[in-house]
């Protein structure tokens, strides 16, 4: 049966957008190469993800050295924890009315 | 969107927080050798204590002893420590994991401070010839670090980790069994989690 998407938010309509945010909901925290294994993504897929969730603003982007090595973290603003966490209701809801 | 897809959704949402913030490579098999090894290092520090010497006591003074105790712990620590490292990181290979990532970095974090600071408190103890509190400050603190670590690995090593901390107490209330006391918490308790852990995860 087909289920109207009317409710869900654009942001999460793509997977990988979901998965990021699933992880940094979970983290603190994380990075980019951490993510990208995680995801099994390649670096141009989630580098457009992220700068996705970046300009919705559910995620904000820590950038520091490591020694030499670039370091990107990536956290989840208090606007995208309450985005991901109404998507979920919105998930859990269409489940129970189909169930009905 | 059918409702099977939505199942998948959630689930895979599930499997992904579950994957990113804990480390799940670690060998149930490294457990149950660190557990022979401390067995065998047990036993060895028993013909150490008990014959040779006809000590009439179970408290430990002599310091010649106290010293092949030392390097006999230090040996079972390191075998531990290396087969667990080898089968770790092969498991991890096999899954096609990395070792060195952001949940294996949180859970040796995690562990690392407690056990540090149990593995110094008993340094200076030795240091100091209080040796009855040495088996169990290392059980309690070995049981601490598991706690806390086991929120970045499978749940069950929190369990491990209260009963060593149990056992550690109890050794506390009997002083002079405290050989007995380590070749449980450290031999027999590590044999038991990681032969569980092996079937239930590594199969």
């Amino acid at each position: 049966m087909k289920v109207t998407l009317t409710n869900f938010d654009k942001a999460f309509e793509n997977r990988i957008r979901l998965q990021i945010m699933s992880v940094l909901v979970a983290n603190e925290s994380y990075d980019f190469n951490s993510l990208k294994e995680l995801l099994d993504v390649t670096d141009g897929n989630l580098a457009s993800h992220l700068k996705a969730l970046e300009k919705e603003e559910y995620i904000t982007v820590n950038k520091s050295f490591l020694g030499r090595k670039p370091n990107t973290r990536y956290v989840a603003s208090a606007l995208g924890v309450q985005a991901f966490k109404k998507h979920l209701q919105e998930l859990e809801n269409l489940i129970r009315q189909q169930k009905v | 969107m059918e409702d099977k897809d939505l199942i998948d959704e959630i689930s895979s949402i599930r499997n992904i927080m579950e994957r990113s913030t804990r480390f799940i490579s670690l060998s149930g098999l490294s457990g149950v050798m660190a557990g022979i090894y401390a067995l065998i290092g047990a036993w060895m520090g028993y013909k150490l204590l008990y014959t040779g010497y006809s000590t009439s006591t179970n408290i430990v003074y002599d310091e010649a002893i106290v010293n092949q105790l030392f390097l006999l712990a230090a040996a079972v620590l390191v075998f531990s420590v290396a087969t667990g490292l080898l089968l770790t990181v092969r498991k991890a290979h096999k899954k096609g994991q990395s070792v060195w990532n952001q949940s294996s970095q949180s859970l040796l974090l995690n562990g690392a401070l407690p056990l540090a600071t149990g593995g110094i408190f008993c340094l200076i103890m030795l240091e100091r010839g209080f040796y009855v509190v040495i088996a169990p400050c290392t059980l309690i603190f070995y049981g601490l670090a598991l706690v806390a670590a086991s929120k970045y690995t499978f749940g069950d090593v929190k369990w491990l980790g209260i009963f060593d901390i149990a056992l550690g107490l109890l050794a506390a209330a009997f002083p002079g069994y405290g050989l007995f006391f380590w070749a449980f918490g450290f031999g027999v308790l590590h044999i038991l989690y990681g032969t569980i852990m092996h079937f239930k995860y590594d199969r």
